[in-house]
């Protein structure tokens, strides 16, 4: 898995402006007037969020005629959830070590009962 | 079965577990140097207790090793209680970087005890950053030792 597009989709979701524009997207497509409608900035400003988002290959903007809709890319979060599992893997791992020791400590206590 | 979950909207991680132990025996693995290294792993590194303070208001710190490669870690027990440990976390190859953790201990009753485990980073990055450092390491141990188990029929 390349870690840099990693660090570019959580640094892209790191900013709340952006994380509501994503859980917008994920209702429907939207264009950028309408993503824009709700927050108290600039078109410019908001142009600059998608453009981190696009970058991050969070989001995309259809090709065709304008206004053209910006898309959520779904795709991008199965990196961050495939991450995620081996690091629960990692977890899961230690764990089981952790059982192990666990058990020979109930042996210990149990001789230790009078 | 470990469950994880990675909080969408805050740069935390939860983790569940469930135990064959009892709260007190969690504990003791989580704050007795000698266990801690025991379980901490992963099993090609070798942990080195440099020094270790489990009370309220005492610092921690541990090196694993691994073919000359070290990695190490540090922090502070912010809270030692029965039924939890509040403590920082900061691996050092990101000092700048510092996790505040929680470790619950449920009692389920039955000498079962539910692991909580949260960890607060301070940024995504942050996050980023530090659920890498070692990971290489554990997953491909994971496998093997998965595929051992497969082997023998324990699974």
């Amino acid at each position: 898995m390349p870690p840099d597009t990693l660090s570019t989709v959580f640094a892209a979701l790191a900013d709340p402006t952006r994380r509501d524009i994503v859980a917008r997207l994920s209702v429907s497509d939207a264009t950028v007037n309408q993503l824009a409608e709700p927050y108290r900035m600039s078109l410019q400003a908001v142009y600059k969020h998608l453009r981190i988002l696009e970058n991050a290959g969070v989001v995309s903007r259809l090709p065709g005629p304008q206004p053209r809709p910006v898309h959520l890319e779904i795709e991008a979060f199965d990196v961050m959830n495939e991450w995620i599992e081996r690091y629960r893997r990692q977890a899961e791992e230690r764990y089981q070590r952790l059982d192990r020791l666990l058990a020979t400590m109930n042996e210990t206590d149990e001789e230790d009962q009078p | 079965m470990t469950r994880i979950e990675a909080d969408p909207t805050l740069p935390i991680i939860r983790i569940t577990r469930t135990f064959a132990a009892t709260p007190a025996q969690l504990l003791r693995a989580h704050t007795d140097p000698e266990l801690f290294v025991r379980w901490i792993g992963p099993d090609s590194l070798t942990n080195r207790i440099d020094y270790w303070d489990a009370r309220t208001g005492g610092s921690w710190r541990y090196v694993s090793e691994r073919a000359g490669e070290e990695f190490a870690f540090h922090g502070c027990f912010h809270e030692i209680r029965p039924d939890r440990i509040v403590q920082t976390f900061t691996w050092e190859g990101q000092p700048d970087g510092v996790a505040l953790e929680t470790f619950r201990f449920e009692d389920l009753g039955d000498g079962r005890t539910a692991l909580h485990a949260q960890s607060l980073v301070d940024s995504f990055e942050g996050r980023d950053a530090w659920l890498k450092s070692g990971m290489e390491v554990g997953v491909e141990e994971g496998y093997a030792k998965l595929e051992g188990m497969l082997a023998d029929g324990a699974v």
